[in-house]
């Protein structure tokens, strides 16, 4: 066999990216700590600021998404809503009207409209939603073989079969015909390295291996799945650069902080020792509230965790020379006295590491976040981010409702994004609230 | 994106063609919400289109007009569900769209659209397209040799419309060119388990597993032929534990103390599907421990995921869950 001393295409971008992402980190370490504070800092201002702009009006060059324009207001809505904040209500008017004339029936679309219409939330957004017209196209778009398709004559993939589970789900309109033979498809679609792939023989990949194990886990199916085999796939996508990549081998992706991450959070609820059901998190414990910030910024996990093994030096084809001696411990080993009660678990990844990379490299200063370093912000990434974000923050909590405690929290508290529900991706108390309207009309 | 068949980007108001057609307005209603600024050109062509659409008009000036529209915007899958409809009710030549979709296939390599319209248009076209399509996803894949729906699609032509015969060496041939391209490997492991020609996983797997461990040797920090060998004893661990080809390549690795994560992963994976290792193993894994790790303990599965905490710190917590499953399962 050829020696490969040169480098293959893969080595070559991996470098790339790795070089990019190393000289940020290393300009980060060299900075005075009030500097390296101000780094750390969530830029929700300009953040939200950059998100409203995009709901009022898109450029002439958006027109390319011009069928996906739900999706759009699903991403800025829901970023809003993980930065807590609310939209005009003029607006808020406004994309109800605009949902509800969306044209032709579309999954992915679907899906969008709906989580807008829970995270807009409230009694008009809500009730806009015609059920029994969606049930019927959820029906349509039921195949023989157990998947669904995007859309009438449309493709079937795993993707598909989450759109239709999750909003079904959601809206309480999920019954045997829609799941039957769902579990089989998306059997047959866990791959060989453990991770789900679109289709049956396709690549493990993180977006369906999220939506793959979501809908599992929303048809009760969740124990036919190698999960250990799953969990082992879904630890290696974490990389060097602290962020995720969607397959083996590819190139790190803000996105993915979300896809992957958001696997993490599904797992844990599986494996906590409470009883798992499709039932609103916290149900009746915890208030909700968030508890007041009682320490200092100074104090908070930012400085804790940049001196544990944050740096993450070393390339990916060093991995096996890598002699760290970790004072990871400190960060591992939260004092559980102060849980307040509530049950803390271990993040079965490196929570700190992607709220760096999320922070540090996905992080536009000026608003918007995106995919890495070079590339141009988006809604879609300042989603996604924003999502594996919050689910970082919370990931060592075995119930999302609780205050995470500081040193869960990269940078400053005020970093504390709202807690999401990981099956939907939506905000946790805008999920609730969507239940409730489900479950009694 | 070529526009050369696109009525020279007049516009269609001045076109004697569309006189009889009232062009229909997007119905955003009175507030839009993420209203997109359109360029003129764009906002004209779906207002004809709609208007088209609405009359469900499934004429040869309807499928130009459908074109435009996609050359504009190849993500309308209203758009593409229509040039069907059209195509089907013209009877057209799908050869000629396989030419047009081909043309605007480079730009559009992710476009979702246009490949589950490739697939619609050949499946009616059958077995002759066969060879055109499989070298169309070649060129496609010499670009971007990981394009996920190149190669999705690529798997669906092999099933439909067969070809099996050249595809492993062409994973071969993209594995000299990248040993880590994984959606080869990935596609490696559906010709060996799938492919009509070759027999079935098990009786492929003796030369398969020697082509792994020569892959792992050259590069033993390459995660996916580590993977695909677990792949090649799915369903059959047993199998797996009992193959000296496989603890051998991992003592190998070991021993040469570089790069070795996935080799000492592997020997856990094997020790908890209950290999019985020599000698040999424990004193290769004892030889990794540097001055900063406790003294190994005297289980060897422990042992490893000690080891693994520091030397893959990235993933110290995983390995200490994988520590924690150890003793509950341990009798």
């Amino acid at each position: 066999m050829e020696s490969f001393r040169s480098l293959t295409v893969t080595q070559r971008d991996q470098i790339l990216v790795e070089q990019q992402v190393f000289d940020i980190f290393k300009t980060f370490y060299n900075l005075p700590p009030s500097s390296q504070s101000f780094m750390l800092e969530l830029q929700r201002e300009n953040h939200v600021e950059y998100l409203t702009k995009g709901l009022t009006g898109l450029g002439p060059s958006f027109c390319v998404l011009d069928a996906n324009r739900p999706w759009i207001c699903y991403w800025i809505l829901h970023s809003i809503a993980l930065l807590d904040e609310f939209v005009d209500p003029e607006l808020e008017d406004n994309t109800i009207d605009f949902l509800s004339r969306c044209q032709m029936p579309h999954l992915a679309t679907t899906y969008a409209a709906v989580n807008s219409l829970v995270t807009l939330g409230g009694e008009k957004a809500l009730s806009s939603i015609n059920r029994e017209k969606l049930y019927m196209f959820l029906r349509q778009m039921k195949d023989a073989s157990g998947g669904f398709r995007m859309h009438d004559g449309g493709e079937i993939d795993v993707r598909a079969c989450y759109t239709a589970i999750s909003v079904a789900s959601l809206l309480n309109i999920l019954d045997d015909e829609l799941v039957q033979n769902v579990g089989n498809y998306i059997l047959s679609c866990q791959t060989y390295e453990g991770g789900i792939s679109g289709e049956p023989g396709s690549e493990a990949h993180g977006g369906y291996t999220f939506c793959g194990l979501a809908t599992m886990i929303l048809i009760n199916e969740v124990d036919s799945l190698d999960l250990s085999g799953l969990t082992d796939w879904v630890v290696f996508r974490q990389g060097v650069e602290g962020g995720f990549q969607g397959r083996t081998n590819k190139l790190v992706d803000g996105c993915y902080s979300f896809w992957q991450g958001g696997i993490f959070a599904l797992l844990k609820r599986l494996n906590s020792t409470k009883e798992v059901k499709p039932i609103p998190l916290g149900d009746g414990e915890g208030s909700g509230e968030e508890s007041p910030q009682t320490t200092t910024s100074s104090d908070a996990a930012g400085e804790e965790g940049l001196n544990g093994d944050l740096s993450l030096g070393g390339s990916h084809s060093e991995i096996g020379d890598q002699h760290n001696t970790s004072s990871q411990d400190n960060v591992i080993d939260i004092d559980h006295n102060h849980s307040k009660g509530h049950a803390n678990v271990e993040p079965l990844f490196n929570s700190l590491a992607l709220q760096q990379y999320i922070l540090l490299c996905s992080q536009e200063l000026n608003g918007g976040l995106r995919d890495k370093p070079g590339k141009s912000r988006d809604h879609y990434h300042t989603c996604y981010c924003l999502s594996g974000l919050s689910v970082c923050q919370r990931s060592w909590l075995e119930d999302e409702d609780s205050p995470p405690l500081p040193r869960a929290v990269l940078g400053p508290y005020s970093n504390l994004l709202e807690p999401i529900h990981p099956l939907y991706n939506v905000v946790l108390d805008r999920y609730r609230e969507a239940y409730e309207f489900f479950t009694k009309s | 994106m070529d526009s050369r068949e696109d009525d020279g980007g007049e516009p269609l108001s001045r076109m004697a063609e569309w006189r009889d057609v009232t062009p229909l307005p997007q119905d955003d209603g009175p507030n839009p919400v993420v209203p997109i600024a359109y360029k003129e050109e764009f906002r004209e062509t779906m207002d004809y289109f709609r208007a088209i659409y609405k009359a469900d008009e499934r004429s040869p000036r309807a499928l130009r007009l459908t074109r435009r529209a996609i050359h504009l915007n190849p993500g309308n899958y209203t758009v593409w569900h229509f040039r069907r409809l059209v195509l089907e009710a013209l009877n057209a030549d799908l050869d000629e769209e396989l030419d047009f979709l081909q043309r605007i296939a480079n730009s559009n390599s992710k476009n979702y659209q246009l490949w589950h319209h490739r697939r619609w248009v050949v499946e009616r076209l059958g077995a002759n397209a066969r060879a055109k399509e499989l070298n169309l996803i070649k060129k496609i894949l010499s670009i971007d040799a990981k394009n996920y729906h190149a190669w999705s699609h690529r798997q669906w032509v092999l099933q439909a419309l067969g070809g099996w015969e050249d595809e492993l060496d062409y994973c071969q041939q993209l594995l000299e060119e990248d040993i880590f391209n994984n959606s080869a490997w990935n596609q490696r492991y559906f010709v060996v388990t799938r492919s009509p020609y070759l027999g079935g996983l098990k009786a492929m797997r003796a030369s398969e597993v020697r082509y792994t461990v020569e892959a792992i040797l050259a590069n033993p920090n390459n995660e996916c032929p580590w993977r695909y060998l677990q792949g090649l004893y799915k369903d059959d661990v047993k199998a797996l534990v009992n193959d000296p080809e496989i603890s051998s390549v991992c003592l190998k690795v070991i021993n040469t103390k570089n790069n070795y994560v996935f080799a000492l992963k592997m020997l856990l994976d094997l020790l908890c599907h209950g290999f019985q290792p020599c000698h040999e193993f424990r004193d290769s894994v004892v030889a990794l421990r540097t001055s900063d790790t406790d003294p190994l303990g005297p289980d060897l599965s422990m042992a490893i995921c000690d080891i693994l905490e520091h030397v893959d710190s990235l993933r110290a917590s995983y390995w200490i869950w994988r520590k924690n499953k150890l003793s509950v399962a341990a009798v």
